[in-house]
């Protein structure tokens, strides 16, 4: 990124704390000194915000997608309905769910939860039911052949063999999610680094921009990090294999 | 419950702005996608020939995926200031990831021993790729298509706030439209995208070679075991 040429028409306006400062005048890239000043009035509660949506988004998803994949894995008429209302969930643009909420629940985080969660049913769904399917037969019949009943199969061996399917849905739940959380700040849920991005658009102000979107990219990155930190310690047996293929 | 039937009837009073719009928000998607397959396929193609490049082609979604469709729009107004070819840049970005590792994953999938077989019969490097491998990686390639379209056509209405029209434009505009304008253009985006999902669908169906057709393709059992991955991505 080089230089950015200011938009013709309407002079930057003063920013707040740093209107003095020619760096936030002439609207450069990326000025560090007013990213530091706003940190804590701005852009860290709004991370804060950004994380608990997130965590509350993917564990009620995870809690709502395990029950109905162990009820699916048990009765497999219940697959293809279930795949079929979420799949509908999935391919609603993110905006427009959002905003037909808003009607419902009103400007509130319920809103925002409501519309993230159905976003990670699918994902966490599919992968849960394919990991549990994917159970090599013979390490079933060598549970079955050792006395165990079919709940601690599933407990004890099935689950556990399944972790890494498993963990790859909640990976890509959780990157969609914080993806998904900026769009929440659209419709006037006051939550989450979509707030400073949507800030910004008016003013043009790239450090703004650039701020709250690294950082939403950056929490993407530690986050899956994170989970494949927690998959690795799930999974003992695993290391030094190669966990994948 | 009143401001949805009121949505309603915005549908039915304001057809030709919804329909005007919805052709702006196909040619904006078209463009996208069109660039997209451009850039994507044939890098993910030769990729996936030449069985290089491999974490590169993969890890490229996974990235691809950590992008904030809002916050890659949001960096784009301050690169190429507000409209059309912000955003278009902005789905590119979004949609190439997709694309190019379903492609890459389809061609390096293919089975070696057909490709053995495919040399041994002395077909050239070129006539391998063509005839074997393109073939018997359409119905991945094709699935990573389909997902891109589904989202892109998604994100395109986020673009919106970047100045390039579309439905999305009715949504950000609450107060020329009212909340049954925008409900109505949600509705009706939301009906878009189910629509594109449906009809690449059955394309998907009908572009699989016949020697394929009996194997029934989920989409999750050709891909690699890290991508026990869904190959969707919502928007």
């Amino acid at each position: 990124m080089t230089t950015l040429i200011a938009q013709s028409g309407p002079v930057i306006p003063n920013f707040g704390g740093g209107g003095s400062n020619s760096c936030v005048r002439e609207n450069r890239t990326f000025c560090w000194d007013w990213f530091t000043s706003h940190w804590s009035s701005n852009f860290q509660p709004h991370l804060v915000e950004h994380i608990v949506l997130t965590a509350i988004a993917v564990s009620v998803g995870f809690v709502i997608a395990m029950v109905a994949a162990l009820f699916a894995y048990r009765r497999n008429w219940f697959e293809q309905p279930f795949t079929i209302a979420t799949g509908i969930l999935y391919t609603i643009p993110s905006l427009a769910l959002f905003q037909i909420l808003v009607p419902i629940t009103g400007l509130t985080r319920l809103t925002a939860e409501i519309a993230l969660v159905s976003y990670t049913l699918l994902i966490i769904f599919r992968n849960i039911l394919t990991g549990l399917r994917e159970v090599p037969e013979d390490v079933r019949e060598a549970a079955r052949g050792m006395g165990l009943t079919r709940n601690q199969i599933l407990w004890r061996v099935e689950l556990p063999i399944a972790v890494p399917a498993i963990v790859a849905g909640v990976r890509i739940a959780t990157v969609t999610v914080i993806s998904l959380a900026t769009v929440a700040a659209i419709v006037g849920v006051n939550q989450g680094l979509g707030v400073p991005i949507l800030d910004a658009i008016p003013t043009t102000f790239n450090t703004e921009f650039i701020a709250a979107a690294v950082l939403t990219i950056a929490l993407a990155l530690v986050a899956d990090a994170l989970l494949v930190g927690a998959q690795r310690v799930l999974t003992p047996w695993a290391r030094g294999r190669a966990a994948y293929r | 419950m009143n401001d949805f039937v009121d949505a309603f009837k915005f549908m039915g009073d304001n057809l030709s702005l919804l329909l005007n719009r919805t052709v702006d928000h196909l040619l904006l998607s078209g463009a996208a996608i069109g660039v997209s397959l451009l850039i994507a396929l044939p890098l993910g193609f030769w990729l996936g020939h030449l069985h290089r490049a491999s974490f590169l082609a993969i890890n490229v979604s996974n990235i691809g995926r950590a992008l904030p469709s809002l916050a890659v729009i949001a960096i784009g107004i301050s690169i190429f200031g507000l409209g059309f070819l912000n955003s278009m840049v902005a789905l590119v970005v979004l949609a190439v990831p997709i694309i190019l590792t379903n492609a890459y994953v389809a061609v390096d999938g293919v089975d070696d021993d057909v490709v053995e077989a495919a040399r041994g019969m002395g077909m050239r490097p070129v006539q391998v790729l063509g005839r074997v491998e393109l073939p018997l990686a359409i119905p991945l390639t094709f699935a990573g298509i389909r997902t891109a379209v589904v989202y892109v056509i998604a994100t395109a209405t986020l673009a919106a706030i970047a100045g390039s029209g579309g439905l999305g434009e009715i949504i950000y505009n609450q107060a020329s439209y009212g909340l049954p304008g925008v409900l109505a253009a949600s509705f009706w985006v939301a009906a878009l995208a189910l629509l594109a999902d449906l009809l690449l669908a059955a394309l998907q169906r009908a572009v699989i070679p016949r020697g394929l057709r009996p194997v029934r393709h989920a989409d999750a059992a050709v891909a690699p075991p890290d991508a026990l991955r869904s190959s969707e991505v919502a928007a």
